[in-house]
């Protein structure tokens, strides 16, 4: 793996009213590298990724993503950033108005990407092949199944061939047989375009099989950090209670 | 307002209210256009609507033709039933009615719709997809509402005036020739511009609450329920203040 950084977060803090999400939260990933965040519910993983594509303002700290400062830079440069970062929503966020086709085409279409429709066509085909959805092009989301509709939001995610893909919990509200799938397809995908990832997750499964390296975001700092064979052996209290149930 | 808790809840949504519809003021004429979409939303808002629009204002046309009659009976003056009934449509209840049925039809589509988007983070999506989506949702909904709602509303004063050559006869005889010459002749400009003008606003009330109670929609789907039917209550109530507003103005103007 080179050593060459892609995303640094820098002494982050983030509130909502008294509620202090992130305080003093460092991260670095480099590139290729598939970084795990594990934490409780509502601990501030989410918070985290939004901070992070600019979808939320951090009170303090700084983003730096291909160096670019996220919160320095002006519109037009931070969708010059995003159109390099792939986001996969917790909830898929697929448009229900618009055809599997037409949610793949939409981040294209947006970013200014000149291509003709004949390149689109064979885009959105491509990214239908990496996940297996081909035969969907013209379905609308609502017809879709939810593993389904987590694998069209991931080829809609894949489509911009981002550099670093960030995963809001991936696996959350699929069964454990469809979830397996979806962090195999993430690994096939990671493998084959060498993006970077960061992985929000408490799902153990993915941690264990997705993952390079996990951090454990525990009141609102980078609690711990290592790979998981060594982390399933901490004896921190905090951080044994995420590993308690594989460890056994 | 029973409480001043209520009283700045109130007062706090009047001017976040009154935030979003300056944030659309300074948005709606920088590029990027989104002109597709607004082609889209006017094809949505208008062209959709027209049935529901048309279907009333039949209706109304024709009841109020009927409910007046007896007292222009009473007072001699039943010839006048056709003007009368064009002053009252193409003044105030063509206009109004319209939009009422436009605040219930459009306003909860789209505070459904935006609120949907909302919760499910379909807003955040289009946000990293290098949309600005207070533009492509917002700006293109109230844009469509503003010129679709005018336009709406001359189709529904046409309609009416249909109806009420219809209530004219069911129980008397009036050449359709006659009706129409009847109504025009006595319609001033006076009477048609400021009601004209009247529904640009209205569309702009709809179409502005609307988008406003389903962009910050919350509470889940529960919350997108409660945009829908606030959207509606408030744009209806806003329309009646317009309305109360526009004819000050207009007296005022000395268009009365």
């Amino acid at each position: 793996m080179s050593q060459e950084m892609v995303l640094n977060i820098s002494h982050l803090y983030k509130s909502f009213g008294n509620n202090h999400v992130l305080t003093d939260f460092n991260l670095s990933v480099y590139k290729g590298e598939n970084v795990v965040v594990l934490g409780k519910s509502g601990s501030g993983k989410s918070v985290l990724i939004k901070c992070i594509i600019g979808l939320l303002k951090p009170d303090e700290g700084t983003i730096k993503v291909f160096d670019e400062l996220i919160g320095d830079i002006d519109d037009v440069a931070l969708d010059r950033v995003r159109a390099r970062v792939g986001f996969l929503f917790q909830s898929n966020a697929l448009y229900d108005s618009m055809t599997v086709r037409e949610n793949l085409e939409f981040p294209l279409r947006r970013h200014w990407i000149a291509v003709t429709q004949e390149e689109v066509n064979t885009m959105v085909m491509e990214a239908l092949e990496d996940v297996g959805l081909v035969h969907t092009v013209d379905m609308m989301p609502v017809e879709l199944s939810g593993g389904m509709r987590k694998r069209i939001a991931l080829a809609r995610t894949l489509i911009l061939k981002p550099e670093i893909i960030l995963y809001d919990e991936p696996t959350t509200g699929l069964d454990s047989i469809t979830g397996s799938e979806i962090i195999h397809l993430m690994i096939d995908i990671n493998k084959k375009y060498n993006t970077s990832s960061l992985i929000i997750s408490h799902d153990m499964n993915c941690v264990r099989r997705a993952s390079d390296r996990v951090v454990v975001l525990y009141n609102g700092i980078c609690y711990a950090s290592g790979t998981y064979s060594e982390l399933i052996h901490h004896q921190d209290p905090n951080v044994k209670q995420f590993f308690e149930q594989d460890y056994k | 307002m029973d409480n001043p808790t209520a009283l700045k809840l109130f007062l706090d949504e009047v001017g976040d209210i009154s935030r979003f519809a300056g944030k659309f003021l300074t948005q709606w004429f920088k590029p990027r256009y989104e002109i597709a979409e607004f082609v889209r939303q006017c094809f949505v808002i208008g062209y959709q609507s027209l049935p529901l629009v048309g279907l009333t204002g039949f209706i109304m046309g024709l009841v109020l033709t009927l409910q007046l009659r007896p007292s222009m009976v009473d007072y001699g003056v039943e010839s006048q039933l056709p003007a009368i009934v064009g002053i009252a449509i193409v003044r105030e209840i063509g206009p109004v009615i319209t939009a009422l049925i436009f605040a219930g039809k459009i306003g909860s589509s789209i505070g459904a719709e935006l609120g949907s988007m909302k919760v499910t983070e379909q807003i955040d999506a289009m946000e990293v997809s290098g949309t600005n989506p207070f533009k492509y949702l917002v700006v293109s909904r109230v844009m469509a509402a503003i010129c679709m709602l005018p336009i709406l509303a001359v189709l529904s004063d046409a309609i009416s005036l249909y109806g009420a050559y219809l209530g004219v006869n069911i129980k008397g005889a009036t050449s359709f020739r006659l009706f129409w010459m009847l109504v025009i002749d006595n319609l001033a400009f006076n009477d048609v511009l400021p009601a004209f003008i009247k529904t640009f606003f209205f569309g702009f009330a709809v179409g502005i609450i609307g988008c406003y109670k389903g962009y910050n929609s919350k509470k889940g789907t529960e919350g997108v329920g409660h945009s829908a039917n606030s959207a509606v209550v408030i744009s209806s109530v806003v329309i009646f203040i317009i309305d109360l507003l526009a004819v000050q103005i207009t007296d005022f103007l000395g268009f009365n």
